[in-house]
């Protein structure tokens, strides 16, 4: 794990969306996340449908504007910078969005997809210095030149997304945030995919939040992992850390629930939550997680717990770590 | 082996348009023991739900069409069977579970409505009250309280949906369930949840599964049998010891487990399988999987292989020819 104690190039604290319903209630997305995303570092969101990673992310970029709390870029605040300065930060932030067949204009070729933010922000005084950087993207996410001319739906979903990719790519930031870029495509492709991420994180020195809700894609991309669970952040540590000495009660059934590709489990049981994520509008006091946890007990449903760090940068939000704590 | 519930031979199947004709099975072979649960895997365009649509004689009317081959259930040929025939197996022998279960159930009928629907169907003369009785009793089986008979499909969740789409298609006692991807639009826990449910049914119940999915993590936990499906074709069928255990692979599988991102071990990178499926209106002449092996020889791309067996798993490759054994040891670190 890296452990270069500089300033986060990303920082959230106390980071909440509250979106207005009819009639006055509020749903929760996301519910005070305090993230630090130092540079180089790959962090995981992961959670089930529904648990506002994706808000999370969203957010962080103000594609959404956050109810209340802060968003450190370099350690300056960028939640209340004008609009006109956020398109300016904007070429450092950048997303890859999940489903590549609705995210790309339909009636743009790929080397004009590719091309159009750098004309928007005027990178180049020329278009053929613009097209010349479209088509060398082309070429580093693995992209035929061939294909330039091509529209979105003559291509597959893997080279879509390989589209939206070069895209994100074409303003050299610093921070992307993947949200759920490969679960629209099939494994191999989708193993392609992974693979350039990597690659490029390499080579170009990028960091990234990676969304998912497949924890076995989470695990081999993130260097940090954190799993929410209604808007919260239930617990956060390094993958390895994470995957060893899982903490929370939503983490080791999450961690339970994957079938893995090993017949040698076969007959263990699936450890089984019960129960359906509930409802996050106009949510009441206590752990989030309390009505599914087999350990729950009575403090879990009267007050929230808070993000304890139990061991070396591993938090955790559960009562039983503090309790069991306590009493070792 | 003990007798076959369902035994297809060399069935193939064309979508035929006025532009293109698209070759979505090939010759394909499956055969599924009574009690036992064959795992169909493969990736989006490989056939599979075709194959699944065949058996029940759900192809698109107009383009799909069945160019060879038997599908036999129990002895009979189940393409040879006329619409009023066929009806009677659909839902009341064979029962199919689609992959998503948003869009396969009716928004504007109860759900207890559409699961007497089935009961009705297959079993004329029940009366109100054992009707009644029935759908309690289904959906009791899959975990939902009975009281909700009366809701429509909206007021539940995702899991909840698949939970009655199951508990309709096992409302007639079909011997034979086919589900297309029933847990790929659930999230884990629900995905576990409905899994376990499948697995103890099936036991307790005694049917025998067709199981559609691209994730070989479930055919890890809930089958017996598996067969690769790629391009239309079957590259690789065994049992789950076979195809999990063994260490004879189409390179097609040996691929399909690089590209699954371990949880257990951490690797750097995948081992992806470069390029695509080839375009089923212009198949490749040799093996269809030549133009992504790396394995690939000079008779790969002349010649289409032959399926080479080994008691209970067959292979479709050239490395394999008269023997089972491979004489290259390279990429056998396919998995641990």
């Amino acid at each position: 794990m890296k452990n270069n104690k500089s300033t986060p190039l990303i920082e959230t604290i106390g980071l909440r969306k509250l979106f207005k319903l009819n009639g006055g209630a509020r749903l929760h997305a996301v519910d005070g996340i305090n993230l630090k995303i130092y540079p180089g570092e790959t962090v995981g969101v992961v959670g089930e449908s529904g648990c506002g990673k994706s808000t999370l992310g969203r957010t962080i970029l103000r594609l959404i504007e956050p109810t209340s709390g802060q968003i450190l870029y370099n350690g300056s605040d960028i939640t209340k910078i004008s609009a006109g300065k956020m398109r300016e930060m904007r070429k450092d932030l950048q997303i890859i969005f999940q489903d590549p067949y609705s995210s790309i204009d339909p009636r743009k070729s790929v080397i004009d997809i590719i091309a159009e933010y750098m004309f928007i922000h005027k990178v180049y005084k020329n278009k053929i210095d613009t097209y010349n950087r479209a088509a060398e993207l082309m070429d580093l996410v693995g992209l035929a030149r061939r294909y330039s001319s091509s529209y979105a739906h003559e291509l597959d979903g893997g080279r879509r997304q390989r589209i939206g990719i070069a895209r994100a790519l074409s303003l050299n930031p610093k921070f992307i945030v993947c949200d759920e870029p490969v679960s629209a495509l099939d494994v191999s492709i989708q193993a392609q995919i992974l693979n350039l991420l990597m690659d490029l994180e390499e080579e170009l020195g990028l960091t990234y939040m990676f969304v998912t809700h497949n924890l076995s894609v989470v695990k081999h991309i993130s260097t940090k992992i954190m799993v929410m669970y209604l808007g919260k952040c239930v617990e956060m540590a390094s993958s390895d850390e994470l995957f060893q000495n899982p903490m929370h009660p939503y983490t080791k059934a999450l961690l339970k629930a994957i079938p893995e590709p090993d017949i040698s489990k076969r007959d263990e049981e699936f450890a089984l939550i019960k129960g359906e994520v509930s409802s996050p509008i106009n949510v009441k006091p206590g752990c989030r997680f309390a009505k599914r946890c087999d350990f729950c007990f009575d403090r879990c449903i009267q007050e929230d717990p808070n993000l304890t760090e139990v061991s070396y940068e591993h938090f955790v939000s559960c009562f039983l770590v503090e309790k069991n704590k306590v009493e070792k | 082996m003990n007798e076959l519930i369902l035994d297809i031979d060399d069935l193939s199947v064309i979508y035929k348009t006025d532009l293109e004709t698209v070759k979505a099975v090939n010759g394909i072979n499956l055969k599924i023991g009574k009690g036992k649960t064959l795992g169909l895997v493969g990736e989006t365009g490989a056939g599979k739900t075709t194959t699944a649509l065949s058996i029940l004689k759900l192809l698109p009317e107009n383009t799909g069409k069945v160019t060879s081959g038997n599908v036999k259930f129990e002895g009979t040929n189940l393409l040879e069977m006329n619409e009023h025939e066929i009806r009677e197996i659909r839902g009341g022998q064979i029962a199919m579970v689609f992959q998503d279960p948003m869009t396969s159930l009716n928004p504007v009928m109860t759900v207890g409505d559409q699961i007497a629907e089935a009961i009705i169907m297959h079993n004329e003369g029940l009366s109100k009250g054992e009707i009644e009785k029935r759908i309690d009793e289904k959906l009791t089986m899959v975990g939902i309280l009975p009281s909700r008979k009366t809701e429509y499909p909206h007021q539940f969740s995702g899991g909840m949906k698949q939970r009655v789409v199951i508990a309709m298609a096992l409302a007639c006692e079909p011997k034979l369930l086919i589900a297309d991807e029933p847990t790929t639009a659930l999230d884990v826990t629900i995905q576990a949840q409905v899994l376990m449910m499948i697995k103890e049914l099936r036991n307790r119940l005694g049917t025998s599964m067709l199981m559609i999915t691209h994730d070989l993590g479930v055919v890890a936990k809930i089958c017996d049998d598996v067969a690769v499906m790629y391009a239309g074709e079957i590259v690789e069928a065994g049992t789950v010891h076979d195809i999990f255990l063994g260490e004879d692979h189409h390179p097609y599988t040996e691929g399909l487990f690089g590209s699954i991102p371990n949880l257990s071990s951490r690797t750097k990178r995948l081992n992806s399988i470069p390029g695509l499926m080839p375009d089923p209106t212009n198949l490749p002449e040799g093996c269809i999987f030549a133009p992504r092996c790396k394995y690939c020889m000079d008779i790969c791309i002349r010649v289409h292989p032959n399926t080479v067996f080994d008691e209970t798993h067959s292979l479709k490759c050239h490395l394999f020819d008269g023997k089972l054994r491979r004489d290259k040891q390279e990429g056998k670190s396919e998995k641990q």
